[in-house]
């Protein structure tokens, strides 16, 4: 049985090797498991995998298993952890109705580290990542990792800022007990900050974006 | 991961195909597992070691992939369930055992796992592992799914041990590598005595005249194995009675093909035939599927094997009736490179005339220029830290002190990435497991021709045990002139750090004997030094004097740590800034020498004050980057 009105959701996570997007694919995954659906993962990479693109394809389903990269045009929601990693990902898979949640914090690769190729200005990716989608929404997940004391915690930001957006539906609560799962208690409270800083965050500079759920009457 | 063994049966995980795999096995009952680790296969066996303890299974990382499927076969000859996996360069290596094996037979069960990499994304080349099958006269399944790689591989065992022969398990890296819904099976409680039976007949095939009488036998064999799979439950159609086009597909074709067919919304026009038993092909289901339709499109991954086996059955089906064939030969799948959903959507469009413009052309537009435009590449680099970059960088230095044209001759591993600027494009050739060894030790005989230019050949720890050490005893016999540089950063780093010969544990975590390189090459007479490639300096000093000691091999150890495993184990020895004052950014002379040509990723540009700085994040802490700066501006302190 469909349980959406679109069926599959397919949501890509862009970022870099290293940024923990495989980690946020798995949570997502369960989660969704946990709720009886088909979650099918795949993994696209760009020229490599040492610090090269990483995109982790997560469709969800409610009738079948789906193949484990989206078709062109078929994202429904781009997560960035990276803001050029949201651009080459929305304009690979993504189509006029695909939604971006990103991170605006670079990771410059080494072509445009060595000056061989340039890096582009914030305010153009957001200009050609609104031309290229619904909507958009920012945050600076890198700077709330920091904040907190290690910059890898961006992606527990991320993770929060997909729920937050409310494009998926994803109970807080299912998240956090998954985290508590995951992590040692130390590591746990970080964790969980990151996590519900970037909920909050986003929540509070964009809104929800209420997903439209068969089950909530939309028949 | 670790869960795998004491998950319980009848719940649902989320597991990746090679889990899935290893659930199987673990399924069937197996007692040994062992492997060379390759992506993208390595997972299964890792999976299976986590649960060697719990359930009194011995798996091993076997020296290379031919050692392995022994070890395996040895197992199954005693009438142990075994599981060999490896990826498709490593079945090369197994080859001259398997096309032996395959001849004499097993005692138990033997499933052989080959992952192939479609596109080559891990790998060096993008061979069809299927074609062996067929050479080999061995039964071949294809999972198409994450449940199907566990239930296959359950039943490939059942299925060796009523042929008697070793079965092959086909998987590429879109199942292996992704992740979906598994439901567990019961774990058997099996007891094995483990026992050769001397008093059968040897598994041998060398006697005279027995070859052709052995593979005779196989060839019977193939047309009972044949029988079997025309009720296989892995093989079945769905779609109309009599479709307009019959996709038949196997592995991972058939998501692509249902995702194709759905998002046509062609369920009325075209049926997909999914074939999980791909050789021997069972001919009446094929046939009477094949009778339903004239127009029939192929789809599979890397070579078209299953449209050439296709094509020969319906040569034979009835005289005077054909068929409109599409695929790799028609061109309407890639017959090279990876599939993807647009693949398939693409070729099922184009034969059935649909329309299928997914985002419109405006959108296209926008979309290809950001692309083109906007997005800048990332390319292949070594991490942060990485100590290849050092050794790389000495050998360049050195080379270039020399002044005699030299070059490297390269192997497989992370260190391959040193063809490209990362490593200074100081790789002049890789090609397979120990190549670079073995093409040194030619090379290094074209004295006599004239050629005078320093050879230096490297590899890894884990590529030494694997295939070099025949190579340079070849060296050695021969009086090659060669530099042969072992980058021991003590793991096979780029598969997942799986240990090797040369680490005190094995697979199962237990102690292991450890084998010293150094020890390995001075029992065969060679001279061999050992160098910390983080002093650069004293590496290049060493390898300048071994490039001028001729007419022989001689071996230097670069010897560090990955620093992705030292990093995981203790804290960075050292915080390293830029010193603002000391950099003379753009105004210097060196002209961003340190980031545009030794290119650590720690090192980055600052657009704003036009002065180097550290990435905090990336930056590993080693501290190496303060030897290159010609002002001496990167500066280190050592942590407390």
């Amino acid at each position: 049985m469909s349980l959406y009105e679109t069926d599959p959701i397919n949501v890509i996570i862009a970022g870099t090797g290293g940024q923990g997007n495989i980690l946020i694919s798995k949570l997502l995954g369960d989660a969704m498991l946990e709720e009886d659906h088909w979650v099918t993962i795949g993994e696209t990479y760009g020229a490599s995998q040492r610090g090269g693109s990483v995109a982790s394809h997560v469709r969800i389903s409610g009738e079948a298993p789906c193949s484990p990269i989206t078709p062109r045009g078929a994202a429904h929601l781009v997560l960035g952890l990276e803001p050029v990693e949201a651009l080459r990902v929305l304009a690979l898979y993504g189509g006029p109705g695909t939604y971006v949640v990103t991170n605006v914090r670079p990771v410059h690769p080494m072509a445009v580290a060595i000056g061989e190729a340039a890096y582009p200005t914030l305010e153009a990716i957001k200009q050609t990542i609104g031309e290229l989608s619904r909507k958009a929404m920012y945050l600076d997940a890198s700077q709330i990792g920091i904040n907190l004391g290690a910059p890898l915690l961006a992606n527990m930001v991320m993770m929060g800022a997909l729920v937050g957006c409310g494009f998926i539906p994803l109970e807080r609560e299912r998240l956090e007990r998954q985290l508590e799962a995951l992590f040692q208690t130390e590591k746990l409270a970080l964790n969980l900050k990151a996590f519900r800083l970037g909920l909050a965050e986003i929540e509070k500079a964009y809104g929800r974006v209420h997903f439209k759920s068969r089950k909530g009457g939309n028949r | 991961m670790a869960g795998i063994a004491v998950n319980r049966a009848g719940t649902t995980q989320l597991l990746m195909g090679n889990e899935a795999i290893a659930r199987g096995a673990l399924e069937a009952g197996i007692g040994v597992a062992a492997a060379y680790p390759g992506n993208p296969s390595s997972e299964i066996t890792t999976t299976l070691a986590q649960a060697a303890k719990e359930l009194n299974l011995y798996v091993e990382w076997s020296v290379n992939e031919k050692v392995a499927l022994e070890v395996a076969a040895a197992a199954a000859f005693a009438g142990v369930r075994a599981l060999c996996a490896m990826k498709q360069n490593g079945l090369n290596v197994a080859l001259d055992f398997l096309s032996n094996l395959n001849l004499t037979g097993v005692g138990g069960g033997l499933v052989l796992v080959v992952c192939d990499d479609p596109g080559g994304i891990s790998s060096t080349n993008e061979q069809d592992s299927r074609h062996v099958a067929k050479a080999l006269d061995l039964p071949l399944l294809e999972p198409a799914t994450f449940q199907e790689a566990k239930e296959m591989t359950r039943w490939a065992f059942e299925l060796s041990e009523e042929i008697g022969n070793a079965c092959i398990l086909r998987s590429v890296t879109r199942i292996s590598h992704a992740r979906g819904n598994v439901t567990l099976g019961e774990l058997p409680h099996r007891k094995y005595r483990a026992r050769f039976d001397t008093s059968r007949k040897p598994y041998a095939s060398i006697a005279m005249t027995t070859p052709p009488v052995f593979h005779r036998a196989l060839h019977q064999r193939l047309i009972e194995i044949a029988g079997i799979f025309e009720s296989s439950p892995f093989n079945r159609y769905v779609g109309p009675e009599n479709p307009e086009l019959l996709v038949v597909t196997s592995g991972s074709g058939w998501l692509y093909s249902v995702e194709a067919v759905r998002t046509l919304r062609a369920k009325g026009s075209a049926g997909i035939l999914k074939l999980g038993t791909t050789w021997p092909l069972p001919h009446n289901l094929v046939r009477a599927n094949l009778l339903r339709t004239s127009k029939v499109l192929v789809v599979e991954e890397i070579d078209p094997f299953l449209e050439g086996n296709l094509k020969e059955l319906a040569a034979d089906i009835e005289p005077g009736r054909t068929w409109r064939f599409f695929g790799k030969a028609s061109g309407h799948i890639n017959p090279f490179g990876e599939l993807d959903p647009d693949v398939v959507i693409n070729a099922v469009a184009r034969i059935l005339e649909a329309d299928y413009n997914p985002r419109g052309a405006d959108y296209e537009h926008t979309a290809q220029q950001a692309l083109q435009g906007l997005v800048p590449p990332r390319a292949l680099q070594f991490c942060a830290g990485c100590p290849h970059r050092t050794t790389f960088w000495a050998i360049k230095s050195a080379l270039k002190m020399d002044g005699r044209d030299g070059f490297v001759t390269g192997d497989i591993g992370c260190y391959s990435m040193a063809l490209t600027s990362t490593g200074f494009s100081q790789i002049k050739t890789v090609h397979s497991m120990g190549s670079g060894m073995g093409l040194a030790s030619g090379l290094g005989k074209l004295d006599r021709f004239g050629f005078d230019q320093p050879v230096v050949a490297v590899c890894g720890d884990s590529t030494f045990f694997h295939a070099v050490i025949p190579a340079l005893i070849n060296a050695v016999h021969s009086h090659s002139d060669l530099l042969f540089v072992v980058l021991d950063n003590a793991a096979t780093a780029m598969t997942g750090f799986q240990p090797h010969p040369g680490i005190e544990t094995n697979a199962m975590g237990e102690e292991a004997p450890k084998l010293e390189i150094e020890t390995v090459c001075r029992a065969l007479g060679v001279t061999v030094e050992v160098t910390d490639p983080y002093d650069i300096p004293g590496t290049t000093e060493k390898i300048v004097g071994m490039l001028r000691d001729r007419g022989k091999p001689r071996v230097l150890i670069s010897r560090r740590e990955c620093a992705l495993t030292r990093a995981k184990r203790e804290k960075a020895p050292y915080v390293v800034r830029v010193d603002q004052g000391r950099c003379r950014g753009e105004s210097c002379g060196c002209d961003k020498f340190c980031v545009r040509v030794f290119k650590c990723p720690g090192l980055v540009w600052n657009g704003d004050t036009g002065k180097a700085a550290i990435d905090e994040a990336l930056c590993s802490g080693c501290g190496v980057c303060a030897q290159i700066c010609p002002r001496s501006a990167i500066v280190t302190r050592v942590l407390p």
